[in-house]
């Protein structure tokens, strides 16, 4: 048996739409992400993906059910879960670089401020991650200087500085223009050659199947389908997940 | 032209009523004013965002009531209840500068606010997601952000602030408009006082705002 590093327990969650009464995103949903593990998540808009993956590290707080991190309760109210965040890297669709701050301190700002490092090991750690996304001569440079490729790669840096032990990905490359989606996935291939637990939230099938060990597809807020990528790509026994691969696939 | 002698004339008898006494009331009314509706403008919107729902009430009350009702009737609740809550003999630039600020305060909460809300909302998931807790990620990540806001519209409310000042004095608290009511009187010439008040005004939101837009754009500079 391999250790689960997360673990939810049938997961609810709804939004309060002001008008339109409430909106039911997560009808429980039961999941194990293994230590490890590189599991994709694809399915249709709405179908509840980023609500998921934000849930993880309770960006969105679940109305119930419960989330298990590396064996802590982290839907506990108890648990302080800005400790537990330090453990869990996220890449969002948009970046969200600090505007107000260079490439450098980009990276360092989490580390120093939370105790981890002095400024001076993390500027020496954080020129070490620069040169392995192959950004270092952009250490000093205004984010707004950068392309989307470019800011993309800062964001997943500036998540790993932190040594997480899950990387958790929200459409790392929707927002981006098609030629610099490439040198993104490169970087995101390498990290999970390199054996980090990843979640990724995407719509890049070609790459969800060769990186993933598992693929989630989720509709209408429950994992419908779950499996190895071959068997969900080539072989889908829900006629949704049929309809959704031959909707993107052709 | 009788006028424009008019002018030259009353301004070498009176220039020390309006450059020395009238201008130099209107700042420091406006500066006293900015000063403190800047306090007052962060203790409203801290008590907008605290978790304790009566004082999220009284603060939203305060600024409706405030945004709702005339600058001058403000001045006049000022000028006759400020006397009566305080122990001391109080004159009435004080009892004016009080209802200023209380004014201006609320009007710099709403800035705030904004100027707050105008920062992405990815920058503070971004920073919740590292590990950041609420108090780093509004001092580490928002406020930095939001500074570029606030700091433009606050340099306005400080030029918006000079010219409301004009209705203190109907109080005589002899800031610009206060001299210009003295002169006239004096003078009996009403459009050669309007005139030079309102060239004084002028000039000095003029210089004001292009300070502003200076800094402005230094500001953006550094992005
Ligand atoms: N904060 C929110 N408030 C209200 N509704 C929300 C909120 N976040 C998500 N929703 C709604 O919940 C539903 C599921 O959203 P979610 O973002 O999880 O879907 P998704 O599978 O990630 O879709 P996409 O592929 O478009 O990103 C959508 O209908 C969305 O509009
Ligand atoms: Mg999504």
């Amino acid at each position: 048996m391999t250790e689960n590093l997360i673990e939810t327990v049938d997961l609810h969650k709804s939004f309060n739409l002001k008008e339109k009464g409430t909106l039911h995103v997560l009808k429980g949903v039961s999941e194990h992400i293994a230590k490890g593990e590189v599991v994709s998540i694809i399915g249709p808009s709405g179908g509840g993906k980023s609500t998921f993956l934000r849930c993880l590290n309770l960006l969105e707080k679940p109305d119930s059910g419960k989330i298990v991190f590396e064996g802590v309760e982290i839907t506990n109210e108890k648990v302080d879960i800005n400790l537990h965040r330090q453990k869990m890297g996220m890449v969002f669709q948009h970046f969200n670089v600090f505007n107000h701050l260079s490439v450098l301190k980009n990276i360092t700002l989490a580390p120093v401020l939370l105790g981890k490092r002095s400024q001076a090991e993390a500027d020496e750690q954080a020129r070490q991650l620069l040169s392995r996304v192959g950004l270092l001569d952009k250490q000093d440079e205004h984010p707004s200087r950068l392309s989307g490729g470019q800011k993309q790669r800062l964001a997943i840096v500036r998540a790993l500085a932190m040594e997480p032990d899950v990387m958790l990905f929200d459409e790392p490359t929707s927002a981006l223009d098609p030629e610099m989606v490439g040198e993104v996935l490169d970087v995101i291939k390498a990290l999970v050659k390199s054996g980090m637990t990843s979640v990724i939230v995407t719509h890049e099938m070609g790459f969800a199947r060769e990186v993933s060990d598992r693929i989630l597809f989720m509709d209408g807020g429950v994992i419908a389908e779950s499996g190895k990528p071959d068997d969900i790509m080539n072989h889908p026994r829900n006629p949704r997940t049929k309809e959704f691969l031959s909707k993107v696939l052709y | 032209m009788n006028y424009f002698s008019n002018i030259v004339k009353i301004m070498a008898k009176y220039w020390k009523v309006f450059l020395l006494e009238g201008v130099g009331y209107t700042l420091l009314l406006s500066l006293i004013t900015v000063a403190f509706g800047v306090i007052l403008g962060l203790l409203i919107y801290l008590g907008r965002t605290v978790r304790f729902k009566p004082v999220n009430w009284l603060c939203i009350a305060i600024v409706e009531v405030v945004r709702g009702t005339p600058m001058l009737l403000q001045l006049y609740v000022g000028y006759f209840l400020v006397p009566k809550l305080l122990p001391f003999e109080v004159t009435p630039f004080l009892c004016v500068a009080v209802a200023l600020c209380i004014n201006s305060g609320c009007y710099v909460s709403e800035i705030f606010r904004s100027g707050i809300q105008a920062v992405d909302r990815g920058q503070t998931e971004a920073a919740r997601s590292l590990g950041l807790n609420g108090r780093q990620t509004m001092f580490r990540i928002v406020l930095p952000q939001a500074v570029k806001n606030i700091l433009p519209a606050l340099g306005n409310e400080f030029i918006t602030i000079i010219k409301e000042t004009s209705l203190a004095s109907t109080f005589f608290v002899g800031e610009l408009m206060t001299a210009c009511l003295k002169v006239r009187g004096n003078t009996f010439l009403a459009m050669e006082c309007i005139t030079i008040v309102g060239v004084i005004y002028f000039v000095l939101t003029f210089i004001l705002s292009k300070l502003m837009n200076a800094f402005e754009r230094r500001l953006k500079a550094n992005d």
